[in-house]
């Protein structure tokens, strides 16, 4: 496992050496439409459709065609392959914004931008449309009496007073991994020391590593863990075995993470492009939205806690790589102590 | 009439002097304003011819001091200057009237007799003759049932021959004395008058007599 | 009068200078204020690089002889705080790239400052660099750690348009206040040339005292100058009236001298032909003084029309005041005067020079007049005005005359050798057409002449 992990940060460091890899293409529109606009994204074409379907019932004559890429795989498209994208959208908010912040993107000014609350928009470059936060997810039955953790500190003090329980049955992103998942660290470390607590915690009990939300929660209903912690909250409410288990924002702050969008700056129709951002910024804000996430996982009760990840140059210090470097090795020696 | 002459070129005031001379007047002649102050405090006149120009100042500083003093004496001015320009302030000091030089000494006895009469006649203005007496000032002749208003040229005629009873005035002496020079008149012109006066005597006791060859003269009965 | 040429305005001349200084100082504290605040924002930037590049700087640690630098989260969000900034930074170990972007440029300042600046481009955006340094020591010797920081100028360029807009604003007050204050100033510097120009203007035409009031120290000359000139124009016109009278005193005295003597040696004379030739020297002697006299007067009357009094005039009292004072004249020649209906007016202007055209007029009747004639004066007032007119029981003029008498010299043809002159005419026609009047001559129905001076009503 720490095999793996090192490699990848030298793959990340060395760059991208060959042509980047789709996971899935899907078109949508007329066949012979007037205009295209070419999305690169790395949400689910489920989870995006709406909003595309959305769009081209408004904008006659157009087709898309989206592709599905990992994070890494986008930022390898866009900046050494020069592929030509209307539009990049992505949760990995800190590679967005080092994409922006290094010039790969342009300046555009939405329709609705007095309308859009400060956190959404960045430098006229990065726009935010989703609201994603980290949760804990817990497997209902495994916990039996004992009470649901509403919080970190709950949490640790559940661990520590059951460790036979939980030896070997909580889990988390493997942060050398997961770019989500170090993102979702490296914030909650700004948030909190408890973080590290935590962390120092978990890697007594033996916790286990896993490189995806979905692997996480397959893990929880399986019953091979009982305590998930960092699982993309958005991600978990929209499967369809969700009442297996618990899905808990902590009280104490709950990360959230934004979906991102920009136009980059080789766009072949940035002005579709433009008017498809407007579409997606409209709908995602303000008391008409539509969000793609789930409704069911409503942040707004939880509004002080929140703690959105701030769009900016605060996010190329955990890209840096004697930064990166540095965390890391905090995290193994915290995570890995056997 | 007693004059004071104030007037400081000599030749004229020599011949002014000798001229009113010529009609039985008394003429006191100063040279100056000093002078001029000096003779009116000692002596009264019936009248002062006033220059303008003198060598110790301006005529109009003598009207002045001689109106403070509360001189009664009526000043007529003599002023060899523009009608125009000096008329200003000469009447308003006090002057009772004023001539342009060259005078007219006709005109001079016809304004002097305006003065005395705005003036208000004095007692020796009337003469007695006879039964007739004679206000020189209205020119008015009082019979005894009568009063007779005089013309003017008939009361100067009246005045010449009165004024010396029994004296006997040529033709050309009472022309030069009725008539203006500017007036063409013959000696005949004398009898006309004469002949009106007569008419106006005949109710009293004073005659004009025809001195055939010398002229006339009046007599008191 | 000529109407003098104006050539520009002190006051707009005061106004525009003042205006247009206001302007250039309004654009110079434009200028100013911007080149101020611009230097202050780029200070304030300056040293928010600074402090970001210097707690990068602070976060190097050597362990084992290695340098690890652990980057402050801070160090880069905090200059992206106020506006949305793109921020690059290069950690170099003297010319060994260890971390950030590896292209950015190096201020090249002073090696002995604590931190050097650049203004350049990068990745398509002008940014501002800083290079902080510290020197440390390694396995491989001394060396310097050298972080630079540079962020984008987004955030300047708006509070530089802020800037711009208000020192733009400020600059426009300045302006506005400028303009109030200079049409204040002018005005009120103008405004004892004003005083000036209104107390002289409204002055009498005989009113030639200097200017007393207090004038501005820069009017003083102009002032004192007026002054010179009124008192040389009134020397000048006092020397024309002394010269008037001078000249009438040269020429009365002698002759004078000269009637006086006549008249005594033609009394004493007997002898006709003495006393004839006498006679007709006093008529010259007359003749000249009276036509000697009338052009002094009308020399006087000319001069006195140039600068015409308006003063409130009583013209019945004038009228009886003349008629009283020619009546000896008249009652020696045994011609009845009379001031019959005279009723009550006043007119506007020079009594003395009325009164002298009525003296001519009266003069002349009597002159022309015979003996036992009449002349009677009257004074009538109607809507328009007031007329004097004086009728006479002489001869009355000839028709064809009636026009051209009035002219200077003309004399009536029957006048046969009386003294005299047409002058008096002239005079009396000179003066009543001052006044806005007409002289007007006619010959009355029944004989006789009757010349009529009417004057407007004031």
């Amino acid at each position: 496992m720490r095999q793996f992990g090192l490699s990848l940060v030298l793959i990340f460091a060395a760059g991208w050496a060959s042509a980047f890899e789709a996971e899935e293409v899907a078109r949508f529109g007329p066949e012979n439409s007037d205009r295209e606009l070419r999305i690169i994204s790395t949400a689910d074409i489920a989870f995006f459709e709406p909003m595309i379907t959305s769009f081209l019932a408004s904008a006659p004559n157009t087709s898309i065609e989206y592709t599905v890429v990992s994070s890494s795989e986008l930022q390898k498209a866009i900046v050494d392959e020069g592929e030509a994208f209307d539009v990049a959208v992505s949760s990995a908010m800190d590679l967005q914004t080092k994409l922006a912040n290094d010039g790969w993107a342009q300046r555009f000014t939405p329709a609705a931008n007095s309308a859009l609350p400060d956190w959404a928009v960045w430098n006229d470059m990065l726009f935010a449309f989703t609201q994603e936060p980290a949760a804990i997810v817990v497997s209902k039955s495994g916990l039996g009496d004992l009470p649901v953790p509403d919080s970190r500190n709950d949490l640790i003090n559940l661990l520590r007073q059951h460790p036979d329980l939980f030896r070997g049955r909580v889990g988390t992103y493997d942060v050398r991994q997961s770019g989500l998942g170090y993102l979702f660290a490296t914030q909650d470390t700004r948030a909190s020391e408890i973080y590290w607590r935590l962390t120092e915690v978990m890697g007594a009990l033996d916790a286990q590593l896993y490189c995806c939300s979905s692997d996480m929660i397959d893990a929880v209903k399986s019953g091979e863990l009982l305590i998930a912690y960092n699982v993309l909250g958005s991600y978990a409410i929209n499967r369809a075995d969700r009442d297996e288990f618990a899905i808990i924002l902590p009280s104490d702050f709950t990360t959230v993470m934004l979906r991102t969008a920009l136009i980059p700056s080789n766009a072949p129709s940035s002005e579709l492009a433009a008017l498809f951002l407007d579409h997606l910024m409209a709908r995602s804000h303000g008391q008409d939205a539509q969000l793609l996430t789930n409704p069911a996982l409503d942040l707004s009760q939880n509004e002080a806690a929140l703690n959105r990840i701030r769009i900016g140059p605060g996010l190329l210090v955990f890209l840096d790589q004697l930064k990166k470097r540095a965390f890391l090795s905090e995290w193994e020696s915290a995570i890995l102590q056997n | 009439m007693r004059f004071l002459l104030i007037e400081d070129n000599e030749q004229l005031a020599e011949a002014v002097v000798d001229r009113l001379m010529l009609d039985g007047h008394v003429v006191d002649h100063a040279p100056d304003i000093q002078t001029g102050h000096d003779f009116t405090a000692t002596t009264t006149y019936d009248l002062i011819l006033l220059d303008i120009m003198l060598p110790d100042g301006d005529g109009r500083t003598f009207l002045a001091q001689h109106r403070k003093q509360e001189e009664s004496t009526p000043v007529i001015v003599l002023t060899a200057r523009s009608e125009v320009a000096d008329r200003v302030g000469l009447l308003d000091l006090g002057a009772d009237d004023y001539m342009v030089k060259p005078i007219d000494f006709s005109e001079l006895e016809a304004r002097c007799r305006a003065v005395m009469r705005r003036r208000g006649g004095a007692a020796q203005n009337l003469l007695t003759l006879g039964n007739l007496r004679f206000d020189s000032l209205s020119g008015t002749l009082k019979l005894p049932d009568q009063d007779i208003q005089l013309r003017t040229r008939e009361l100067r005629l009246f005045e010449v021959l009165a004024n010396a009873p029994g004296q006997v005035f040529s033709k050309s002496t009472l022309v030069d004395r009725l008539f203006s020079y500017d007036e063409d008149v013959t000696e005949n012109a004398i009898e006309v008058y004469i002949g009106r006066l007569r008419r106006h005597l005949d109710a009293s006791t004073v005659k004009i007599t025809t001195i055939r060859g010398l002229g006339y003269k009046l007599e008191v009965a | 009068m000529s109407t003098p040429v104006a050539h520009g305005s002190i006051r707009r001349r005061l106004l525009l200078s003042l205006l247009a200084s206001a302007a250039v100082l309004a654009i110079v504290v434009y200028f100013v204020v911007q080149s101020v605040a611009r230097q202050v924002a780029q200070e304030s930037q300056d040293n928010v690089l600074t402090a970001s590049a210097l707690s990068i700087l602070d976060s190097a640690r050597l362990s084992g002889g290695e340098i690890s630098i652990d980057l402050p989260y801070s160090a880069l969000s905090m200059l992206d705080s106020i506006s949305d900034e793109r921020v690059f930074y290069a950690i170099r170990l003297e010319d060994e790239f260890l971390s950030g972007y590896a292209d950015l440029p190096e201020p090249t300042g002073d090696p002995n400052g604590t931190s050097s600046f650049l203004s350049t481009t990068f990745l398509g955006e002008d940014v501002r660099v800083v290079l902080v340094k510290r020197r440390m020591s390694t396995d491989t010797g001394r060396s310097f750690l050298k972080v630079s920081v540079a962020q984008t100028l987004s955030g300047q360029k708006q509070a530089l348009a802020r800037i711009s807009r208000t020192s733009m604003g400020i600059g426009a007050g300045f302006f506005l206040v400028s303009v109030l204050l200079a049409a204040l100033i002018s005005r009120s510097t103008i405004r004892p040339l004003d005083r000036l120009t209104g107390s002289v203007s409204r002055r009498g035409p005989k009113d030639l005292r200097p200017v007393a009031a207090p004038v501005p120290s820069e009017m003083v000359p102009l002032v004192a100058s007026l002054n010179s000139f009124m008192r040389r124009l009134q020397q000048s016109l006092m020397r024309s009236e002394d010269f008037i009278a001078e000249a009438a005193h040269r020429v009365r005295t002698p002759l004078a001298v000269v009637r006086t003597k006549a008249e005594v040696a033609q009394r004493k004379s007997d002898d006709p032909e003495t006393r004839k030739a006498l006679r007709e020297m006093i008529r010259a002697i007359d003749d000249s003084s009276r036509t000697a006299g009338q052009l002094l007067d009308h020399a006087m009357v000319t001069f006195r029309l140039d600068h015409l009094a308006r003063e409130e005039i009583s013209l019945h009292r004038l009228v009886q005041d003349t008629v009283e004072r020619m009546r000896p004249t008249s009652e020696l020649k045994d011609v009845t005067l009379e001031a019959t209906e005279v009723e009550t007016a006043t007119i506007k202007g020079d009594p003395i020079l009325v009164q002298n055209a009525l003296h001519n007029l009266l003069d002349n009747a009597v002159k022309y007049s015979p003996s036992g004639a009449e002349i009677h004066v009257a004074l009538t007032t109607t809507d328009d005005g007031a007329k004097i007119s004086v009728k006479d029981t002489g001869p009355g003029f000839q028709t064809d005359e009636l026009d051209v008498l009035p002219k200077r010299f003309a004399r009536g043809a029957n006048t046969q050798d009386i003294v005299g002159s047409g002058l008096g005419l002239t005079i009396a026609k000179e003066v009543v057409e001052a006044h806005g009047g007409t002289l007007h001559i006619t010959n009355n129905p029944g004989g006789g002449a009757c010349v009529s001076l009417v004057f407007p009503s004031s």
